[in-house]
């Protein structure tokens, strides 16, 4: 029995990550529906920005990452302004291939640059620290911080989009990118500026990736796939869904695991097929798409 | 000078040309309706002038400066704002933020505030925190109208506000109107309806098959005149 709760939990806390890997490709589909191809790179990419700013400033990552943030935030907004508008248009396959093209060049870049040794955001003793929960259950701490970044990140991202005149402005482009102009909305700025607010989301999320296990340039491919599979299970752009999508491919997986070892990437992925058959628009899809 | 001039004004929607060589004028304060069949390039006129479809510079002055080649959203900083043909309320939006959106790019000083709009169509403070979707045709018109307001643009653009919707709504459409005239915005209205049009206007353009077939003001226009410059022969 116990065995089996422990799975759930450890699904759960999971979920919180792939919640992080999946709330910046949420962000932008709902946007300006855009399938950022080269997403699970940029988390490796920021995992890699982290340790660098560790090594140079002697900062734990935490600190490394809260220094990242508007560094990160402006590359976002730079690669969106200067890149990734222009593939912006009536067809879909623009943004597709030069995204492809770029998540290819970011893993090379990365491996020219840090070789493909394998790398690990150093927190020290909060790594292995725990918090027992009942007899023979205990919750990780770094694990238990994942899940609550995903959640305060998921609250964060609603504040904006529902409470405030940018989110109006995110929404109203996203609804009807003719009419927004009509209403003053600069639409490629906008789109920037939402780019930028993913890659905070990619930098949090590249925090964890980086602590909880080792990473190195050729990992991101396989996040991008599991973030993808949170978003279409939770219902493309809703946040609370795409925490939830975390959550299921997550449990599939350790449940999974639990049963084999083996079936862990399969269980997940068989999750992912389930939801698929049974609601083929997600858990929470949104009513105006 | 006059607020709005257009000068050998073309649009084209690719090979297709939509406006052939369209002169007018709107002085401030006017209220001008361009009238004219389906099809006859009013709406494409409308869109011209807000940018929504780019052409040459010099072809479209607003205040005396050349906007023909702006993109939109620096056309409504401006103050031109347009209420789209079928209104185009976003959904996602409920009608307070459909409102409040519409002075996302000017924020100019003026008579219309959120206070005002509900004050100008009562109906919608009761609907403010619904989506937008769930209205009756005729707030959704309210809506798309004090969208445009909010920003106290200096010329109002409306398509065709009366499309679909029952006599009694129009009615008290219109009659919003006057009060949004005597703030002194100035309007263009298109219109099918030739009635409702020289009812409220200034003056009238006439507009058949992308040209210009008539122009003139209300009282100087004969009903003949108007039929022929509408259906052609």
């Amino acid at each position: 029995m116990t065995v089996w709760a422990d799975a759930l939990i450890e699904g759960v806390l999971l979920g919180g990550l792939y919640a992080l890997f999946a709330a910046g490709l949420s962000l932008i589909f709902g946007i300006m529906r855009l399938v950022n191809l080269a997403h699970g790179d940029l988390i490796v990419f920021g995992a890699f920005v982290i340790l660098t700013i560790t090594a140079w400033l002697g900062l734990d990552p935490f600190a490394a990452t809260l220094a990242a943030l508007p560094i990160m935030f402006a590359l976002g907004f730079a690669l969106q302004y200067f890149l990734l508008n222009r593939t912006l248009g009536r067809e879909l396959l623009p943004p597709l291939l030069v995204t492809f093209g770029l998540s290819i060049i970011i893993e090379n870049g990365l491996l020219e640059f840090f070789s493909a040794d394998s790398q690990r955001l150093r927190a020290g003793a909060i790594e292995i620290a725990s918090v027992p929960l009942g007899h023979d259950i205990a919750i990780g701490v770094v694990p238990m911080l994942t899940l609550a970044s995903a959640i305060g990140i998921i609250l964060a991202l609603n504040l904006v989009f529902y409470r405030t005149s940018l989110g109006r402005a995110f929404r109203a482009t996203s609804d009807d990118l003719e009419i927004a102009q009509l209403m003053g909305i600069d639409n490629p700025r906008i789109f920037s500026v939402a780019m930028g607010l993913a890659f905070i989301v990619v930098t949090i999320a590249a925090l964890y990736l980086g602590m909880r296990a080792n990473f190195d340039p050729t990992v991101g491919p396989a996040r991008l796939l599991y973030a993808f599979e949170a978003v279409i299970v939770g219902g493309l752009g809703s946040f609370w869904g795409t925490l939830a999508g975390g959550m299921i491919i997550g449990v599939a997986q350790t449940i999974g695991a639990q049963i084999d070892p083996e079936w862990q990437i399969l269980a997940g992925h068989l999750a992912f097929l389930a939801v698929l058959v049974l609601k083929p628009r997600g858990l929470f899809p949104r009513a105006t798409d | 000078m006059a607020l709005l001039e257009t000068r050998g004004l073309t649009a084209f929607y690719g090979d297709f040309q939509a406006l052939y060589s369209i002169d007018t004028i709107v002085e401030a304060g006017e209220t001008v309706a361009i009238i004219g069949a389906n099809g006859a390039g009013k709406s494409t006129y409308l869109k011209a002038i807000a940018g929504l479809i780019s052409g040459l510079p010099d072809s479209i002055r607003f205040d005396g400066l050349p906007i023909g080649a702006l993109p939109a959203a620096e056309i409504m900083k401006r103050g031109i704002a347009l209420v789209p043909e079928g209104r185009r309320l976003f959904p996602s939006l409920t009608v307070e933020e459909n409102l409040l959106i519409g002075r996302w790019g000017r924020a100019a000083a003026g008579p219309w505030s959120l206070e005002r709009i509900y004050a100008l169509f009562p109906a919608l403070r009761a609907r403010r925190n619904s989506a937008s979707t769930t209205l009756s045709g005729g707030e959704q018109q309210m809506t798309a109208i004090g969208r445009a307001l909010i920003s106290n643009p200096r010329l109002l653009l409306c398509d065709e506000i009366s499309l679909g919707l029952a006599p009694i709504v129009i009615r008290n459409l219109y009659e919003a109107l006057p009060r949004i005239k005597a703030e002194g915005t100035s309007v263009v209205l298109v219109e099918q309806d030739i009635v409702q049009a020289t009812k409220v206007s200034d003056r009238i353009y006439c507009f058949q098959e992308g040209r210009l077939s008539l122009a003139g003001r209300p009282a100087e226009l004969s009903r003949e005149q108007i039929h022929l410059a509408y259906f052609g022969t």
